[in-house]
């Protein structure tokens, strides 16, 4: 019993099924009628969860060994996603004539 | 649909294309059969789990690649030679700078350089293989079916014609209503996937798999160089995959992300697509000087100058890759600020550069220096690349960027730099490497003939494009009229484009009188160089080290050479080895017929292809392979067969 315990994913499988919970989620925005305030709440919390699904669920991320290995490679990712974003903002909005 | 709108018809070459394709296909089927070759086919090559084979893989197509890419830059040049000529109408010329450009960097560049990392980084870090073989084998074959997909474009249906950089609203299925753009998106996804996978298989590789005592500063320079390009590829390619399937979604299932009207936006297209393509330029430029970093060690006899500022720059530059893309598009109307901002870190780039630079100068000084054909790639590539790099420090000036932009100045550019910067390297790599895995030398004279040819025909066909750009030529114009003046220039720029047509038919000359006449090498390490790769059998057997190598220091080889370092120590033991599987050719045929469907809005066949490529991701999840052993005796048999000795 012990080891079909391991031998099932768990995880995964509740990674999976929060994944297409979240993207319903975030789907109801489009066909539900609310103001683009509630729509951006909604939008940014189930986005947050959504990380935090993929981080700990599907990549593991307090079973690391190396504390180094695994805060730089979040800084990295951090550095570049928030780069993207609001780099992306400054260009194509707030820089914009 | 009609089948007239199927194949692409009206254009002799076109026609002259299809016949040949048809031909070679059936030439080369006839001949596996003849030769009953279809069998060791199978076993050897498409099934391998083999980084060795599937580096060879990789740069057989990128050869293939930059023979097709080099048609259309010929056939470019042949209509540029003369005012108003009319060798290409409009259309078709559009088709070939697009396809041109998306050829030579995602299926020329990307892959040679993939290619030669699956062949030396497992050798340099003293592994058996990389950390997941089965994976390896399904990037490759990801992308040799992006690759043919996006080929057989300029036959069926048409190839994109918007631009290698496809920018909306002309890519949008309102200007561009062929199917041309649908292969761009879909063809570049299945290979983007493909190199997506490498990224995280070499990093994981090189974290986890470097031989005792091999700590991460004393890696070799081109491993450090594949470990920072592989941190790039995992952090941009989700950028470009994210792009491609918006882009996929507003031409085919009518969504409006980039379009003009009800809230799209044409010009984010631009921004997504530059925030993967410049650090995309990283992807293939930092490599390249992992190689010459190799290579400028080995045949100035002396060990690497300041490589640790090497490995900061590397580093720098990976950070600032990601935060340069808008000088892409400085004219496209924001403000001072944002020009501002992007000239500042654009300029900041060329500073790690210039630091990589003097290091190889200093490497260089006072060394014994031995000019062999990939040495002299890599002294070539300095001065040449230099150049590229002072024009480029040029455009990253905002303000004067508005004179240059998309002008022949800025073609040239480009060319300076990913020339000497990504072709050059990887020709150099060809050469320095080639022994490593046939057990032999290309021949040098031929060589380097091949290299004067190429580097002197690179400078007549793109030094006169900075001119004419200066003097107003746009890029991506069919025809000029005799009055602009243009003309001389450009004959000479199409000159020196037959000189490189003749130096690639020196180098693969090169390569097939070689394999019939070069003598074979028994040593093992005929460059007398100073990494672990060279410490080994060539050819390379199929578990690279009979005994797993331990290191002290860089330039382990070298030590071990003078004496200093014993490198195999302990005994054989039973060699644990992945089995071959055919699972990723048969993932990547269904991937192909999936992205060919999807390309024609052809739905059922799609869903079909898309089923089938679920059920092969979950046969592979409920698979049991625990690989295989190879027995003491047969690698002792391997062993004394390779040094020569009768068994």
């Amino acid at each position: 019993m012990s080891d079909m315990k391991k031998l099932f994913p768990i995880q995964h499988i509740l990674g999976y099924v929060l994944s297409l919970l979240l993207s319903v989620v975030a789907l109801s925005v489009v066909f539900l009628d609310m103001s683009a305030a509630v729509g951006m709440t909604i939008l940014i919390i189930s986005a947050a969860i959504q990380m935090g699904v993929q981080l700990f669920l599907f990549m593991h991320i307090g079973e690391n060994g190396s504390k180094t290995a695994l805060y730089t490679n979040l800084i990295y990712a951090l550095f570049v996603g928030l780069v993207t974003i609001f780099g992306t903002l400054f260009t194509m909005i707030w820089g914009y004539q | 649909m009609k089948w007239d709108e199927f194949f692409v018809t009206g254009e002799p070459m076109i026609y002259g294309a299809m016949v040949s394709i048809v031909v070679a296909s059936l030439a080369i089927l006839i001949g596996l059969t003849y030769f009953k070759k279809w069998g060791y086919l199978w076993r050897e090559w498409l099934t391998t789990v083999d980084h060795k084979r599937i580096g060879i893989m990789y740069i057989i197509s990128a050869l293939l690649m930059l023979f097709r890419g080099g048609v259309d830059g010929l056939l470019m040049r042949g209509q540029l030679s003369r005012p108003e000529n009319g060798l290409l109408d409009a259309q078709h010329y559009n088709e070939i700078f697009t396809t041109h450009g998306v050829v030579m960097i995602l299926f020329m560049a990307m892959p040679f350089i993939i290619g030669l990392m699956n062949v030396v980084v497992p050798l340099q870090i003293g592994a058996r293989d990389v950390a997941f073989p089965r994976l390896n084998a399904v990037s490759f074959w990801l992308f040799f079916a992006g690759a043919m997909l996006f080929n057989i474009s300029f036959v069926i249906g048409g190839s994109p014609d918007a631009g290698w950089t496809a920018y909306f609203p002309l890519a949008s299925i309102e200007f561009s209503p062929t199917v041309g753009n649908n292969y761009y998106s879909i063809a570049l996804q299945i290979a983007g996937i493909g190199t997506l996978m490498t990224g995280i298989n070499f990093i994981v590789t090189i974290l986890k798999m470097r031989a005792k005592g091999m700590t991460l500063m004393k890696m070799p320079m081109f491993t450090w160089s594949v470990l920072i390009t592989c941190v790039i590829i995992l952090f941009a390619f989700p950028v470009l995959t994210v792009a491609l399937a918006l882009m996929m979604f507003d031409r085919l299932f009518g969504s409006q992300f980039f379009t003009m009207a009800n809230g799209g936006m044409d010009m984010l297209w631009a921004n997504l697509f530059w925030v993967w393509g410049h650090p995309e330029v990283y992807i293939v430029i930092l490599p390249a000087f992992g190689i010459y970093s190799e290579i400028i060690s080995t045949f100035s006899r002396k060990n690497l100058y300041g490589y640790k500022s090497m490995v900061w720059s590397m580093v720098v530059i990976s950070l600032l890759s990601f935060v340069v893309w808008a000088h892409h598009f400085y004219t496209m109307g924001h403000g001072a600020m944002v020009n501002g901002v992007f000239s500042i870190t654009t300029m900041a780039i060329a500073v790690p550069t210039g630091v990589k630079i003097f290091n190889w100068l200093f490497t260089m000084h006072k060394g014994k220096i031995e000019f062999t054909t990939p040495m002299l790639y890599a002294l070539a590539f300095i001065p040449i690349f230099t150049i590229g790099g002072v024009t480029g420090v040029m455009l990253a000036m905002a303000s004067a960027d508005y004179q240059y932009h998309n002008t022949m100045f800025l073609v040239a550019h480009f060319h300076y730099v990913l020339i000497p910067g990504t072709v050059f390297a990887v020709i150099a790599g060809f050469y320095y490497w080639f022994p490593k895995l046939f057990g032999f030398r290309l021949n040098e004279r031929q060589g380097k003939l091949a290299f004067w040819t190429i580097a002197i025909s690179f400078n007549v066909t793109f030094l006169p494009l900075f001119f004419l750009g200066l003097n107003g030529m746009t890029r991506r114009m069919y025809t000029y009229s005799e009055s602009t003046g243009y003309g001389p220039l450009n004959l000479i720029a199409s000159i020196g484009a037959v000189g490189l047509a003749i130096g690639f038919i020196i180098l693969v000359y090169n390569i097939y009188w070689s394999f019939r006449y070069a003598p074979r090498d028994t040593t093992g390490d005929p460059w007398n160089a100073r990494t672990l790769e060279w410490s080994t059998h060539s050819p390379v057997p199929e578990y690279n080290f009979a005994i797993e190598p331990t290191v002290t220091g860089l330039d382990p080889f070298w030590e071990a050479k003078k004496g200093g370092h014993k490198l195999y120590q302990g005994k054989l033991e039973e060699i644990h080895m992945p089995n071959n599987s055919g699972q990723p050719v048969i993932l990547a045929i269904l991937f192909f017929f999936w992205g060919f469907f999807m390309v024609f809005s052809w739905w059922t066949p799609a869903i079909i292809s898309g089923i089938g490529i679920l059920i092969m991701l979950a046969v592979r999840s409920f698979e049991r392979d625990h690989g295989r052993h190879i027995p003491v005796k047969e690698i002792q048999e391997t062993e004394s067969r390779l040094r020569g000795e009768q068994v």
